[in-house]
């Protein structure tokens, strides 16, 4: 049986891993290649990896850095952060990346999907949306690590990704980053509602209980995690973990009541 | 030694790291001089099936692959698109893939099953069904990582070497002679894929 992923999301600045607090304040949390590494000792279900400068400074995405990556890492790896053209795409693939992740170029060219889609297969093309609740209620995508409000609802856009041959959408809550308080479950459940692609949320896990919420919600879904991954303790102190295979499976099967 | 075919997809260097790490003699084939010395073959792929054929048709490789499958038997192990490359069709595109196994490849959404998500993505379970030395030593609740929405259809039922269950019962790996294949990544499998890269190995 096809089972729920727990994926740890790790962000990139300046070449460091770091971690946010709703899209603000980096906080520096090491080498990315060492976490990819003691991710690969734990065997984490996938690893989405995101470089939060790439698209602010219009930089083309760090070839170099994406190649290191898909050499070390022995899970399947989602890369984000830049990509712009289905040329670059490609080549991220050809790296041995499974996964590429596009954002506000698909946003802004929802026809960038399909292109990208044609060359690398359409289960490689992630769309992430970075969503901001509304004062007025709903929810809307920002780009630009939250600094650009699109003005798209993020149900809509959702669909559309898909629609356009988005293989995965991830809807990361800008609202819940870093708050370690739970997920969105209302935006998590309006997007799983929304398309017949698979999804995973990211934003706001604080615990393994936060995401067998999720996955109570949702049912065969990612839920991703930064956090929850690199931190432990009230303080904040920088410790990457991930949960033992016993621990998921209790997690998984509490969740879905398998 | 292990050639791993670098015909411009796939992990490469996730292969090389995996074999390396288990001491297994390993490199990487660019072109048809590479193959003096093999004595097994990798034959990774992501991406659609059309793209991969032309870049393997491109990179000169395929005669004297060809010859070295069919004609030498040397064993060889397709990987993904890879594997769905070892088919004579595809749903997917119009080009014709090697044929080296008598098999289809067809799409999970020709199915109709609407509440089926594709792509198929994610951790499943892999059930060994004709004895093969792939799924040697495995634990039996072995699972692997798929990243697909078309899948493999065996015209044979003896070539089938293991199904997954996604909508259907699927040919997940092949083995056909000297001719293996699986769709799930087994370099991105952590310790299963690892166990099943080293089975080959000692084939």
């Amino acid at each position: 049986m096809l089972r729920p992923r727990i994926t740890p999301c790790l962000l990139i600045h300046n070449g460091g891993l770091v971690k946010t607090v709703r899209f603000a304040e980096p906080k520096y949390v090491g080498d990315p290649i060492n976490a990819v590494k003691i991710f690969n000792e734990k065997e984490a279900d996938e690893l989405i990896v995101l470089d939060i400068d790439a698209t602010v400074t219009g930089a083309e995405p760090n070839f170099r850095l994406i190649a290191q990556f898909a050499a070390e890492c022995r899970m399947p790896l989602c890369y984000g952060g830049g990509v712009r053209t289905a040329e670059q795409a490609k080549r991220i693939i050809g790296l041995g990346v499974e996964k590429v992740a596009i954002s506000s170029a698909a946003l802004a060219d929802p026809q960038l999907i399909p292109k990208i889609a044609e060359g690398v297969g359409r289960q490689s093309v992630v769309v992430v949306l970075d969503v901001k609740r509304r004062a007025a209620g709903g929810y809307e995508v920002w780009t630009h690590n939250g600094r650009k409000n699109t003005g798209l609802v993020a149900e809509e856009a959702a669909r559309t990704a898909a629609a356009a041959g988005a293989g995965e959408i991830v809807v990361n809550s800008i609202d819940h980053d870093g708050v370690m308080k739970g997920y969105d479950l209302t935006l998590a459940a309006a997007i799983r509602a929304a398309v017949r692609v698979p999804i995973t949320i990211l934003g706001g896990a604080g615990s393994l209980a936060d995401i067998e919420k999720l996955l109570g919600v949702c049912g065969v879904i990612g839920a991703a995690a930064g956090s929850l991954f690199v931190f432990k303790g009230p303080y904040r102190a920088v410790l990457i973990s991930y949960p033992a295979p016993a621990q998921k499976e209790t997690v998984i099967r509490a969740a879905l009541q398998r | 030694m292990i050639r791993i075919i670098d015909y411009g997809l796939g992990n490469i260097l996730a292969f090389q790291n995996m074999y390396k790490r288990m001491n297994v003699e390993v490199g990487i084939a660019r072109s048809p001089a590479d193959f003096s010395d093999a004595t097994k073959l990798i034959l990774p792929g992501v991406g659609a099936f059309d793209h991969a054929m032309e870049l393997l048709d491109a990179s000169g490789m395929r005669a004297p692959l060809d010859e070295l499958v069919l004609g030498k038997r040397v064993p060889v192990l397709g990987i993904c698109v890879g594997m769905q490359i070892l088919a004579r069709s595809s749903e997917e595109g119009s080009a014709p893939g090697l044929g080296w196994i008598d098999a289809r490849v067809q799409a999970f959404a020709s199915l109709g099953q609407s509440d089926l998500l594709l792509p198929h993505m994610g951790w499943n379970d892999v059930t060994p069904v004709n004895e093969t030395p792939l799924f040697r030593e495995l634990e039996t609740d072995a699972r692997f990582y798929f990243l697909h929405s078309f899948y493999f259809h065996c015209e044979r039922p003896a070539d089938v070497a293991a199904v997954a269950s996604y909508g259907i019962d699927f040919s997940t790996a092949v083995a056909s002679g000297n001719i293996y294949g699986v769709q799930f990544h087994p370099e991105k499998s952590h310790h299963f894929g690892a166990r099943l890269l080293k089975n080959f190995a000692e084939l």
